[in-house]
């Protein structure tokens, strides 16, 4: 789960992390009260999920209140695109109003899981304000790495490391080793997946402000995380991917035109590359769960097709347990009960009893077109669609 | 020959009194596997369709003389059921639960350093030797005893996989699926490892998906140490960036763990790498003929 960059400060700021003053509001007016709270002089910042809104024009300093106000009034509303929301871009609901600083220096500080050592790994760098995949592709030595050990924490001597490898001394180090402490406490004691401070500024006068950060949590241990589950914000969400996730399922859009819908996650992305192979792209990733239930497919197709640019759906389902015959009698039933569907339903039924499941569906009042392998459902998917 | 269970294994259930733990208990009884029981805490001493309940694995172990347990347990709890089943001395723990949180499986691998126990999983449809046993919740039908190791990420890509081989007339010696989860039991390697050990075993498929680095890490490994025929299938070659694909550790993230780099890596040690998923069966036929 991803949440906002104030909501990520305000946990910043209750593990002791140096976060700039403001607020976030939804009002120019308000804007403006704050700016003048602040002293006068702030920046505005768009707040979305998606990264790079400072090139999108979603963050703009003010000299004043009534600029804070005007800049406040102008970024509210805006269908703000960035390099990472695509072309429609995604609308700007709330501002963060805070303190403008006076840079010297911008620093990169992030922890994550090493999936290699199963260990939070913390990474620093003196390419701050970029995107830390960016430094990794161009200049990999560029970026210190610390393996964190999450039940001892950071030691102190590994954020004294740390500091003094980003080349800081004094307090600006004593600053920024205190910064990765409570980063490292953060990121370990709300289950987040992801924390980063970027950048991590230095002012001229030597102290030390996370300017921007980002936190990204743990789905599977949002049971436990009751406070910030209560911080997800589903109007950032594909509204499909919401409905999908209500019913249980495991639904992606995509940009293609054939909709998918498979048993399991591992085939899920298989045929979505098998699609691929014969010419075609994907509209869609959806797990409808092992077993496959009518419920499921019923939900499941219904979402598939609420999405207009889907022009023929490919059903690849393996029936394991689950016999492949009442498998089929589920898809039929599914189909059959949301009525007037008028584009091409491809079913690739595979599995036990799988040549009773291919009758129930040639018997069906539904005509689907009937594939008697994966390839052979991804080349009339294909076709049916219109082609590559 | 075979890895991991076979005619020794003596199976309990953790969480045997759940619906689903029952049904896979039954299962796996049905296939032949040896099923001594089951742990649900607060319920020893009952039973439930012929299988003894235990309050906890220790109890089990010293009753059944277990030595595999296979857990069903909700994911809050399930890290400590693996944690529990490792402390009681059982061998081999098959974890289906999927949705562990990730800083419970730290805690999960902390304590499996102090302990000899072999975790495969979690999030995964267990392991199937065919023929002989099944700890798992894969259809043991469509399988057929043979001589082509399987390790996969995957579940029902994995089904796909062994039914293809099926239909080629190729059998299994074993069918591992080590989970979709970013922290992992049993690696690649670990599987790979075993399988080398196991002279039955004269080729082995091997499918990932994007997200890590296990299988870069696996082909590195095949190169220097392993001769036999390997297949490889990598799904997600399709996935956008930075969005989870069903499975939790299947998400490419800061432009590292795409299917093209795991592809080439593997190709580059050996692999003969599939780009169609269609094609698993055929291509290990070829190998063993060649």
């Amino acid at each position: 789960m991803k949440i906002h960059e104030y909501q990520a400060k305000d946990i910043l700021r209750q593990y002791g992390a140096p976060v700039p003053a403001g607020r976030v509001t939804q009002s120019p007016d308000q804007a403006a009260e704050i700016c003048d709270e602040l002293g006068g002089r702030c920046v505005v910042k768009a707040q979305i999920h998606a990264g790079g809104r400072g090139k999108g024009g979603g963050v703009k300093v003010a000299s004043d209140p009534d600029e804070a106000r005007r800049l406040a009034d102008e970024i509210l509303g805006m269908q703000l695109v960035t390099p990472q929301t695509g072309p429609e871009g995604q609308e700007v609901k709330q501002v963060l109003v805070e303190e403008a600083l006076d840079i010297q220096t911008e620093l990169y500080l992030g922890i994550t899981l090493d999936r290699q050592s199963g260990h939070p790994v913390i990474m620093a760098s003196t390419a701050g304000g970029m995107e830390i995949e960016e430094v990794a592709a161009e200049n990999p030595d560029a970026i210190l790495r610390m393996v964190v050990d999450p039940h001892l924490g950071l030691l102190p001597f590994q954020s004294r490391s740390l500091a003094s490898g980003l080349g800081l001394e004094g307090k600006t180090a004593r600053q920024a080793g205190a910064a990765i402490d409570s980063l490292t406490r953060a990121y370990l004691e709300t289950d987040a997946s992801l924390a980063e401070i970027n950048p991590l500024m230095i002012t001229t006068g030597g102290d030390v402000y996370a300017l921007d950060a980002k936190m990204n949590f743990d789905d599977n241990a949002l049971f436990r995380q009751k406070a910030i589950a209560e911080l997800r914000d589903v109007d950032e969400e594909n509204p499909l991917e919401v409905e999908a996730g209500e019913f249980g399922l495991n639904y992606i859009k995509l940009d293609g035109t054939i909709g998918c819908m498979v048993n399991g996650a591992g085939l899920a992305m298989a045929t979505m590359d098998i699609i691929k192979l014969y010419g075609g792209e994907p509209a869609n990733f959806l797990d409808v769960g092992g077993s496959a239930s009518q419920e499921a497919v019923e939900n499941a197709f219904r979402i598939i097709i609420s999405d207009d640019s889907v022009k023929a759906v490919m059903i690849n389902i393996f029936g394991g347990i689950a016999r492949t015959d009442r498998i089929a009698r589920g898809v039929v039933a599914a189909l059959e009960s949301l009525g007037n569907i008028d584009i091409p339903v491809i079913v690739r039924l595979e599995g036990t009893n799988v040549e009773e499941g291919r009758q129930v569906l040639e018997d069906a009042d539904f005509s689907f077109i009937v594939a008697s392998h994966m390839a052979d459902a991804a080349e009339k998917a294909v076709a049916a669609a219109g082609g590559a | 020959m075979s890895i991991l269970v076979g005619q020794d294994t003596r199976l309990i259930v953790q969480g045997i009194t759940g619906k689903e733990g029952l049904f896979h208990a039954q299962g796996c009884r049905d296939y032949g596997t040896n099923v001594v029981g089951g742990v649900t805490p607060g319920k020893g001493g009952q039973s439930v369709d012929d299988f003894p309940v235990f309050n906890s694995v220790e109890a089990a172990k010293r009753q059944t003389d277990c030595n595999t347990t296979m857990i069903f347990v909700p994911p809050p709890f399930a890290a400590d059921a693996i944690m529990e089943a490792a402390g009681a001395g059982i061998e081999l723990i098959v974890c289906i639960t999927e949705g562990i949180p990730v800083a419970d499986m730290m805690k999960v691998k902390a304590f499996l350093s102090d302990h000899p126990a072999r975790l495969i999983g979690p999030n995964c449809p267990g392991v199937i030797s065919p023929g002989k046993a099944k700890v798992g919740i894969m259809p043991g039908h469509i399988h057929k005893p043979g001589s082509v190791g399987v390790i996969s990420r995957s579940g029902t890509l994995t089904y796909e996989a062994v039914w293809q081989l099926t239909n080629v007339d190729l059998g299994q010696s074993s069918c591992v699926g080590i989970g979709g989860d970013p922290i992992p039991g049993t690696t690649f390697i670990d599987a790979l490892e075993l399988f080398k050990d196991d002279g039955d075993t004269e080729a082995v498929i091997l499918i990932g998906e994007i997200g890590g680095s296990a299988e870069e890490e696996a082909a590195a490994w095949i190169s220097e140490n392993f001769d036999r025929p390997v297949i490889g299938f990598i799904a997600g070659a399709t996935a956008p960036p930075g969005r989870r694909m069903g499975h939790a550790g299947a998400i490419v993230s800061g432009g590292k763990g795409t299917a093209e780099e795991k592809k080439r890596a593997l190709s580059a040690a050996g692999v003969t790498v599939v780009d169609s998923p269609a094609e698993m069966g055929q291509a290990a036929a070829k190998a063993l003929a060649g």
